[in-house]
């Protein structure tokens, strides 16, 4: 039964999903709502596990000495400071009756110089892995590569505006030809290409939740397909 | 109709001489009716108490929208109406008109008090979304302007239109424009369960749900999409129905994932399994935790340490059980220990940062990305590819694809993540739904190019039916 009733209840909703979408009828109108609610009802409780668990796992890695123990006490410290200021701001919230999140809290201020300069340099990181991941992509070993090289270089050229001035002034063409270029490439065969893709995933996804839907597919539920 | 706001204003004369001309092209019947409502409606009663304007100053109010329709809005869950309307002969420039608004009531003589919805000018509709259903509404459009008077005071001058109704809203059973969807819908899935059940049998019996279907798909959609469906069947399903064995096209990185996991064992590393940064509602993370079962079998027989990192609580609980499950059906439940799957954050930058961190310390010999994944992915692949690991990515974010093309070392593009458990599986049933995944592809194949045809020749074949043929080919 461990592996039936959550089988049961993933056909259930899958079942209750598909036709929704196609019934805007009451109460099948309201299915993704409430489908909604209650996932996010869920994970509101099951973040307690996972703090839980990073919490095991740090101060297990601690208690052994593990190496790279001291990111665990990194960790450790950081998760309670953060839960230690954001607990006293919500309450002071909630009795000078303002936000939590109003400016001259702990919780704004940590999340203003901390958290969000953090998430901005690992997001600034991509500028440099786009760079390394372009020129080994970029490289003309082979016909395809040679294209890819041919194709990118018309569009970074086409949406920087430097050879179009140039072009331009030279006389060599009395239209913006660069971005021409790049915007036909954009509009015609990259669509084109994103749409198959988009087709094929679409067929994917149909093909995915039938299997979950009959109980073909049921590794996910930890059962033997 | 007058509702009084004090402003300030430097071009009161130029506003004045735009009102006149407006004057000039307004109807004197929409003017004497425009005027009679907006004295007798009680807003307006009540803002000329509070401040009195100098009528010689005030230009005549805009013309108003003209044939104002209000209906249920069709295909939705109800509540909701729409209000359509032509434009006012005065909806030219910004100034003239600054917009419209919608009114309500529930009776034809008003009060009008409800606005429901605004538009700016050019715009003929607007939605009503706070009806009860069942109940009677009354609509009025009124097309409205700023304006100031002598003394510096914003009046808001406003004409109503003719008032519709009654109209009432309800809640429909059948969303008419997913009616092409649900057609494609059925029939992949139809060739999909066919090729299940053929799988399941090894034979197919099913000619006759077959031509059911099809009579179906006539009587109650179109007998030219029924035709179109007998004839892909045919030609798509010979082979079906003669019971040949199923062959399935090899893909590249599902045969390279026991490769990868070989080439960690040999290197006595171990192997990152990364599932993406969403939960279980998604439909990625599940195929993910698919793929994970498999690897985490061969894993256990090959007895190499596999981690599975996680960004959400729900995915390490289901990473847990599946990974239990799949070391159990290798005969190796001892060797399994919750830690290998671990939660790390929820935040997606605080995660690629973690991630990154251990790829870089414990130098692992192969990692799977299976899942969705955000602008996390090249951060993520690139690093992989920094410490030397094998790669093999799978994901249907199409715009993340590139990335993982460009820096892993095989990649399911898009449909393969989900074809990947079912084809490590090589269970019947489930390799019989990737065949029917194809047959779906194929149909597609089939009803482009002759949609591209019929569309193609529609420009010299001029006549009606093939007008009628073509409006099956279109997609709203």
């Amino acid at each position: 039964m461990k592996r039936e009733i959550p089988l049961i209840i993933t056909s259930i909703a899958g079942i209750v999903f598909a036709v929704s979408y196609f019934i805007p009828h009451y109460p099948f109108g309201k299915a993704e709502n409430i489908f909604g609610d209650w996932i996010s009802i869920v994970s509101a409780f099951a973040i307690w596990l996972g703090m839980l668990n990073l919490g095991e796992v740090s101060l297990r890695k601690i208690i052994r000495k593990t190496e790279g123990w001291q990111l665990g006490v990194i960790v450790l410290v950081s998760m309670l400071v953060m839960l230690i200021i954001g607990f006293s701001s919500v309450f002071n919230a909630i009795s000078s009756g303002t936000s939590h999140m109003a400016p001259g809290t702990g919780l704004k201020w940590m999340y203003d110089y901390t958290f969000s300069p953090l998430s901005a340099t690992m997001f600034s990181m991509l500028a440099f892995f786009v760079a390394s991941a372009s020129y080994r992509a970029f490289r003309a070993r082979s016909l395809e590569a040679t294209l890819l090289l041919v194709t990118a270089f018309f569009v970074m050229v086409g949406r920087v505006p430097l050879l179009d001035p140039i072009v331009n002034a030279l006389g060599i063409t009395d239209f913006p030809f660069f971005s021409a270029v790049a915007d036909w490439i954009m509009t015609y065969p990259n669509s084109a290409g994103q749409r198959a893709i988009m087709i094929g995933i679409a067929l994917g996804i149909t093909s995915s939740s039938l299997r979950i839907i009959l109980g073909i597919e049921r590794s996910h539920v930890g059962g033997d397909a | 109709m007058t509702l009084t706001r004090t402003a300030n204003s430097d071009d009161r004369m130029q506003r004045r001489q735009r009102y006149k001309n407006a004057h000039t092209r307004s109807s004197s019947i929409a003017l004497a009716l425009t005027l009679l409502c907006g004295l007798m409606s009680p807003v307006g009663a009540l803002a000329q108490d509070e401040q009195p304007v100098d009528s010689a100053a005030i230009a005549p109010p805009p013309a108003p929208a003209v044939n104002v329709h209000a209906e249920d809005t069709p295909n939705d869950k109800g509540k909701s109406a729409t209000i359509t309307w032509e434009l006012s002969p005065d909806d030219t420039s910004r100034g003239i008109i600054d917009g419209y608004v919608v009114l309500r009531s529930e009776s034809p003589s008003g009060p009008f008090v409800d606005t429901v919805g605004k538009a700016t000018i050019g715009k003929t509709e607007s939605l009503d979304n706070g009806a009860i259903d069942g109940v009677e509404y009354f609509y009025r459009v009124d097309a409205y302007r700023f304006e100031i008077d002598a003394d510096g005071n914003q009046t808001f001058v406003a004409s109503p239109s003719v008032v519709w109704g009654p109209t009432t809203t309800k809640a429909q059973w059948f969303n008419k424009k997913l009616g092409v969807m649900l057609f494609i819908f059925l029939i992949v899935a139809f060739s999909i369960l066919q090729f299940i059940t053929q799988a399941k049998t090894g034979k197919s019996n099913l000619w006759m749900a077959n031509i059911l279907f099809i009579i179906l798909l006539g009587f109650f959609y179109s007998w030219v999409m029924a035709i179109i469906a007998a004839i892909t069947m045919v030609l798509f399903l010979k082979d079906f129905y003669s019971g040949s064995e199923i062959f399935l096209r090899k893909i590249a990185g599902i045969e390279a994932v026991e490769e990868a996991i070989g080439r960690a064992t040999e290197m006595g590393k171990k192997i990152f399994f990364i599932p993406g940064i969403q939960d279980m509602n998604d439909v990625q993370t599940i195929a993910g935790m698919a793929i994970l079962g498999r690897v985490a079998q061969v894993a256990a027989e090959y007895e190499t340490w596999l981690e599975v990192p996680v960004s959400k609580s729900m995915v390490m609980v289901t990473a847990q059980e599946t990974m239990k499950d799949a070391y159990s059906r290798a005969g190796r439940p001892d060797m399994f220990q919750e830690a290998q799957v671990h939660f790390v954050t929820e935040d997606q930058f605080g995660y690629a940062a973690a991630l990154d961190g251990m790829f870089v310390r414990e130098k692992p010999a192969t990692i799977f990305f299976m899942g969705a994944f955000f602008a996390e992915s090249l951060i993520l692949a690139e690093t992989g590819n920094e410490v030397g690991a094998i790669q093999i990515a799978g994901t249907a974010m199409p715009s993340q694809l590139p990335f993982f093309v460009a820096a892993c070392d095989y990649t399911l593009l898009g449909e393969e993540l989900f074809a990947a458990s079912a084809y490590l599986s090589r269970e019947p049933r489930q390799l019989g739904s990737l065949k029917g995944q194809d047959v779906g592809k194929a149909l597609f194949l089939v009803a482009m190019v002759l949609g591209l045809i019929v569309v193609l020749l529609g420009e010299v074949v001029d006549l009606p039916s093939w007008l009628y043929l073509q409006q099956y080919f279109k997609v709203d």
